[in-house]
């Protein structure tokens, strides 16, 4: 499983790897905004995308949104981690297809119960 | 910080007002028209005297408010605005500092505690093995030699992490520096915005004494909220505000009600 790590931040993308690697995912590579992400996900076969919102360049929801446009990548399961916590921004992210969303702060065993359930949803 | 006084109707200026007014009054009374253009030109002056005193006074404060954002120690020249920004940069970079130093601190512990997990485990087995007696001599050997090591590890790896998690307590130390300087920079933009409102009514004034009125401006039009454009807005300090969750929970329920 190889999995993108999107985030302006490296603390964070650091403790997200962090988690992941103790959920049993090693693959994991990171870019620091949506638009280093694209590039890196259109030539990259990555199986699960996890962005932050708030960044420079392009933001997590208009990464989402050219995700969801692109034909290679539409099906590609995408997580939010972020601190907008917006009642019109979670029904935002909804409407652009994200498949899980996470608001900051969040502990460990949240990101594994929505990364879990993601899953589920995409095998089943 | 210096208060700033606006008194743009000081009595000084209504009264040389008042008393010019009356001369003026008087001057064309007796039909004495050259002397008429003289007092007229000492009315603008007077007007312009208080005009500009009070432009310089409120100058003065403004650049005396982002002065004070500099400490003693800085020797840039550099605008108060401009040491703001970089006073919260420098916020950043030490949370950053500290967060990796935390994290590289803890990443060195978890496998010392780990190997201090695993060959407890192994040692129980075998423990275990021996209370059952299903230990041959030579595997008792065996064991009391890994007991040995297992002590010496174990004091090793405890002293290392020992050591790390007080270095995690050291890194914390951010938070005292960063945080007086980030008191430093909202007092400066408390000081900045009560000289604004000092700006706005000192403008009021300049309005009022030399008669000038303003067309309203219209208001820009607010742009219009685009549902298709939602903009990221940071973190939500105070989840009360009507539309904000007040946690995973309230977003897991949401999701769940729009079918996720």
């Amino acid at each position: 499983m190889k999995i993108l790590v999107v985030d302006d931040f490296s603390t964070m993308r650091r403790i997200v790897k962090n988690l992941l690697r103790d959920l049993g995912f090693t693959n994991t590579q990171e870019a620091d905004d949506g638009l280093t992400a694209l590039p890196m996900l259109q030539s990259g076969d990555f199986d699960f995308l996890v962005t932050d919102w708030n960044m420079p360049g392009m933001t997590g929801l208009d990464l989402l949104k050219h995700v969801r446009a692109d034909d290679k990548l539409k099906t590609l399961p995408v997580l939010m981690v972020t601190a907008e916590a917006k009642r019109d921004q979670i029904v935002a992210a909804a409407q652009a297809g994200v498949n899980g969303y996470v608001v900051k702060p969040f502990t460990a065993a949240v990101l594994k119960e929505k990364i879990d359930k993601i899953f589920e949803r995409v095998d089943g | 910080m210096a208060e700033l006084n606006i008194e743009p109707h000081a009595p000084s200026f209504q009264q040389e007002m008042k008393q010019l007014a009356e001369d003026l009054l008087q001057k064309i009374e007796h039909g004495d028209l050259g002397k008429v253009v003289g007092v007229v030109n000492s009315i603008n002056e007077a007007r312009d005297r208080t005009l500009y005193k009070e432009i310089g006074k409120l100058t003065r404060g403004l650049h005396e408010s982002i002065k004070n954002i500099k400490t003693g120690d800085e020797l840039s020249e550099e605008s108060g605005m401009g040491q703001a920004s970089d006073k919260l940069s420098y916020v950043i970079e030490m949370t950053d500092k500290a967060a990796n130093r935390t994290m590289d601190l803890a990443e060195e512990g978890m496998p010392l505690n780990q190997e201090n997990l695993d060959g407890s485990i192994e040692l129980q087995e075998q423990w275990q093995k021996f209370l059952r007696k299903e230990l041959k001599p030579n595997e008792f050997r065996d064991l009391t030699k890994k007991v040995d090591a297992y002590f010496s590890q174990t004091q090793a790896n405890s002293k290392k992490i020992g050591s790390q998690l007080s270095d995690i307590l050291m890194a914390q130390d951010f938070q005292d520096l960063t945080g007086q300087v980030i008191q430093r920079v909202t007092k400066l933009v408390a000081e900045v915005e009560s000289r604004l409102v000092d700006l706005v009514a000192m403008a009021g004034e300049v309005d009022r004494i030399t008669g000038i009125t303003h067309t309203e401006t219209h208001q820009t039009e607010t742009p219009q909220e685009d549902s298709n454009n939602v903009l990221a807005e940071g973190p939500q300090i105070d989840t009360s505000i009507e539309g904000v969750v007040e946690g995973q929970d309230d977003v897991d329920d949401l999701l769940s009600s729009l079918g996720f």
